[in-house]
């Protein structure tokens, strides 16, 4: 097992197997990571990424194999025997307490008693040295979304642990931030601490990482160097096959094409103390286009959804337009009987109903559209009408099932999200808003669902795309418009966009940014 | 040291969702049979006493219908209220409140008399049950008050409020001082099914009727839908375009209409006249038949002759064995105590933990750390 490496294994992983039902979710995987090395893992969704590192951090019992930590075998029984060990873990989905302090927050998972002074003292003494500065007095609710992960990042880094899990860490950073993450973990690496990183995106994995080992349904199919592969090739050992790249025909004749949808000083108050307020947006999306909202999580793009999807109504009845009339006033329904149609962030308790099958699923958002073909007169449901409509968008997005119609909860999030656009675009609404459309969707899904977006538009309609994936917004649009603290500047067309014009503007460097920093200050 | 732990399926599971019943009827059975035991019967005995003689004979088959009626009435009510995720727990009050309303035209103008009284009367009855209703509803909707705490609280005003009204202004003047009104007219009393065999009433039929038509309703149109969404996740019920609000609205009106309508059956069926008291706790007990029924309209009609049996099992223990008839609460007590926790049984499975077990610690959120 000593792999063509010279450094000590820290960690070794033998033939782990973790079975589901008849599901082999990892199949005698072998792992090795070195000390001091950065590690990916790689692997599309359903791959068995998750399945693995859980077993690693001691939430999953493996059902056979070995793990060997420092040459020893050992048992990973529960996470706080792998916190024992020396594994951390920094989860895509962070779990802070917004009404809470960060070192509140941080002595809640020590849990050693040690008073929150003396924690915030060392986590502040601890994020400077690793170069990501924290205020250990604020209140969660008050940090963006980057900042909240460096109190998930301290908190773990305050129990000195030999190797570091991240998961997906980027997903929710600015391409700045993101670099800054960067720093801080090849300087751990200099410290000799060992990192395995997950992510879907090729670029950094090859920029940050010594070694890669990648999944597919489960297995192992192969280690590597990423530097020494391409993005396309990586993503070949991920996939099996080649991905169909996305192709976006120019769009012509934009300016003079009709607007279908208008946002004209669309303002908001917080609906709670944690929420973004909207500030004077104002967007136009022609026939033909697609516009995509950039920006980091949290800085209202959730708030400008509910609000031009009308499950927030506005006082302005002109504030939010659809085909050139007024719908402001009007409720979801009634915005999807003019054109509409929304697919939310969030798949399970918003985009669908988790316990519910998939064709119920789809008369949640198309019982009043479709004129009389799901809903019939008096009020009753055509069954078999919605059935076969469901396996109609099942069949054209090629979503992975278990059962002919499954309740939502059962497919995996990559499979139900294909569903839930799939609904949305088989009506071939006018005017599509979307929120996150492929995340942590597979890549051949992704370059599916990005590339049928395209065509709606193509065919005529004005398609806005909200996104914190700056690669799917440059593949997607016609222009980027940024989103910071509640404000939206002015689209930038894609010739002239590039990647650092939008991250400044994501950091929020834009002027109506700059006045309100001086207000508050 | 063994212990159990609950562990998650991964789904529900259809196989417990039948039998969780069941299992908690028969538990009740073995709890049962030890409070016999204890109470100096014995248990084989008791229970021939209070569950088969009971249904001996056609007549009380009667009997157990008239039972049987309210409870149904009402629990296919509730069971909307229940899927949408709304709390009605005060039936009780909408069915005292559908007793009076209904009973406005046989007590203030017993002079108007013909085949327009009793569809009128059951109208009334349906009508004071819903605006009782309403107000919970209403407090819910404008000022986020708890409607289990509002509703529960209604019913003993409504208790009350009878109490007073059959004392004082519609007592019966020739009624020596008995707190009652007068007899209700013939055209204002429910007709019997079939009066040769037995004493059920239509308010049985009502009863088959509501619940056929809330299972239409939940399992075939738009609207069970949306009780369904809304009940489940009610983000997803809001980006579907369904209104919480007005569904408090229909929940509690629906569901308090059919418990009017269950009062005034019994008033102008089985009793004949207002008294003091006029329901032996059928708002409450039919919150037992809702869950037993797996809120299911149609499993509510037999979790509904069930509950209706644990009365007339009462009134004979307490006859032929001489133990207090508050035993048929202790009954209806324990089926629901032992449905709720069988219940447990659907969403999760039980595992034996051997020992030297590790302790566990909660991993926050691993669940969607995909």
């Amino acid at each position: 097992m000593s792999a063509n490496h010279d450094r000590a294994n820290l960690l070794e992983v033998r033939s782990l197997t973790k079975v589901f039902g008849t599901l082999t979710a990892c199949d005698h995987i072998d792992l090795n990571i070195a000390k001091g090395e950065i590690h990916a893992l790689l692997g599309e969704n359903g791959a068995g990424k998750s399945t693995l590192v859980k077993m690693l951090f001691g939430s999953l019992e493996p059902n056979s194999g070995e793990i060997f930590w420092d040459g020893k075998a050992v048992k990973i029984t529960s996470p706080g025997v792998a916190k024992k060990l020396g594994i951390g873990m920094v989860f895509q989905h962070f779990s802070l307490f917004e009404a809470l302090t960060a070192a509140e927050n941080i002595a809640l998972s020590l849990n050693d008693g040690s008073p929150i002074s003396a924690i915030a003292a060392k986590a502040r003494a601890l994020s400077y040295s690793y170069g990501l500065p924290l205020d250990p007095e604020t209140l969660v609710g008050d940090l963006s979304v980057g900042e909240r992960q460096r109190i998930e990042i301290i908190r773990c880094l305050l129990q000195t642990p030999q190797l570091i899990i991240l998961d997906e860490p980027t997903s929710v950073l600015t391409p700045q931030e993101a670099d800054k993450l960067f720093e801080t973990l090849e300087r751990l690496r200099a410290e000799g601490k060992s990192i395995l990183y997950i992510s879907h995106r090729l670029e950094e994995v090859k920029r940050i990482c010594d070694r890669a080992t990648v999944l597919r349904h489960g297995k192992v199919v192969g280690h590597c160097n990423p530097r020494q592969e391409t993005a396309a090739s990586l993503a070949r050992m991920m996939v099996g096959n080649e991905i169909k790249a996305v192709v976006r025909a120019p769009a012509e004749g934009i300016e003079t094409a009709p607007a279908l949808l208008e946002i004209r000083g669309l303002t908001r108050k917080p609906a709670t103390p944690f929420a973004i307020p909207l500030k004077n947006i104002n967007l136009t999306v022609r026939a033909g286009e697609v516009i995509g909202i950039a920006g980091v999580a949290g800085n209202g793009q959730g708030e400008l959804f509910e609000s031009v999807s009308g499950e927030v109504l506005q006082q302005d009845p002109g504030a939010v337009r659809i085909r050139g009339k007024d719908a402001g006033g009007l409720p979801i329904t009634g915005r999807r009987l003019m054109g509409a149609a929304f697919v939310p962030e969030e798949r399970l308790g918003h985009g669908a109903a988790p316990r519910m099958k998939l064709s119920e699923n789809l008369l949640l958002s198309r019982h009043a559209t479709d004129g009389k073909s799901f809903v019939g007169s008096g009020g009753m449901v055509k069954n078999a009408s919605v059935y076969s409509a469901a396996q109609r968008i099942i069949a054209a997005m090629d979503v992975r099932k278990s059962a002919p119609d499954p309740e939502a909860a059962a497919l995996s999030g990559g499979n139900l999200q294909k569903f839930i656009v799939g609904r949305e675009l088989d009506r071939k609404p006018s005017v599509l808003i979307v929120n996150q459309p492929t995340w942590g969707v597979d890549a051949g899904a992704a370059a599916h669902i990005r590339q049928a977006l395209i065509e709606l538009a193509r065919s005529g309609s004005a398609v806005l795309v909200i996104s914190q994936d700056l690669d799917e917004l440059f593949e997607l649009s016609d222009a980027i418009a940024v989103m910071h603290n509640g404000q939206l500047s002015a689209p930038l067309p894609i010739a002239e966009a590039t990647f650092e014009k939008i991250g400044l503007l994501m950091g929020g460097a834009e002027p109506g940014h700059a006045e309100h920093t001086m207000e508050t200050a | 040291m063994m212990r159990l732990e609950l562990v998650k399926r991964p789904q529900r599971s259809a196989l417990f969702s039948v039998l969780s019943p069941f299992i908690a009827f028969a538990l009740t059975m073995i709890a049962g049979a030890v409070l016999f035991a204890l109470l100096g019967v014995n248990p084989f005995n008791a229970f021939n006493v209070y569950f088969f003689q009971p249904i001996s004979e056609v007549w009380q088959l009667h009997e157990l219908a008239i039972k049987a009626a309210p409870l149904i009435l009402i629990a296919v009510g509730l069971s909307v209220c229940y899927k949408a995720n709304i709390w009605n727990i005060g039936a009780e009050g909408q069915f005292i409140l559908g007793g009076i309303f209904g009973s406005i035209i046989p007590v203030l103008f017993p002079e108007f008399e013909g085949p327009l009284v009793l569809p009128l009367m059951l109208l009334l009855g349906m009508v004071g049950g819903a605006l009782y209703a309403a107000i919970p509803a209403l407090l819910k909707t404008r000022f986020s008050t708890n409607e289990i705490l509002t509703s529960l609280m209604l019913v003993y005003v409504a208790q009350l409020f009878l109490d007073w009204l059959v004392r004082g202004p519609w007592r019966d003047p020739q009624g020596h001082g008995f707190p009652q009104t007068i007899q209700f007219g013939d055209s204002a009393i429910l007709p019997e099914l079939m009066p040769d065999a037995g004493r059920a009433n239509w308010g049985f039929v009502f009863a088959l009727v509501a619940a056929i038509g809330i299972w239409l309703m939940m399992s075939r149109m738009l609207k069970g839908f949306e009780v369904r969404v809304l009940g489940s996740s009610p983000r997803a019920g809001r980006f579907a375009g369904f209104g919480f609000n007005r569904m408090v609205f229909f929940t509690f009106l629906l569901s308090g209409a059919l418990a009017g309508l269950a009062g005034i059956s019994e008033v102008s069926g089985a009793i004949g006249q207002l008294q003091p008291v006029i329901s032996p706790g059928y708002g409450f007990t039919a919150i037992i038949v809702a869950f037993l029924g797996r809120l299911n309209p149609l499993g509510i009609v037999a979790a509904g002759l069930v509950l209706a049996l644990t009365y007339l099992g009462g009134e004979a223990v307490q006859s032929a064995l001489g133990i207090s008839d508050k035993v048929a609460r202790v009954f209806q007590g324990m089926l629901l105590f032992f449905v709720l926790g069988c219940d447990t049984l659907i969403h999760y499975r039980i595992r034996l933990i051997g020992f030297a077990a590790p302790k566990l610690e909660a991993a926050p959120k691993l669940e969607e750390a995909r």
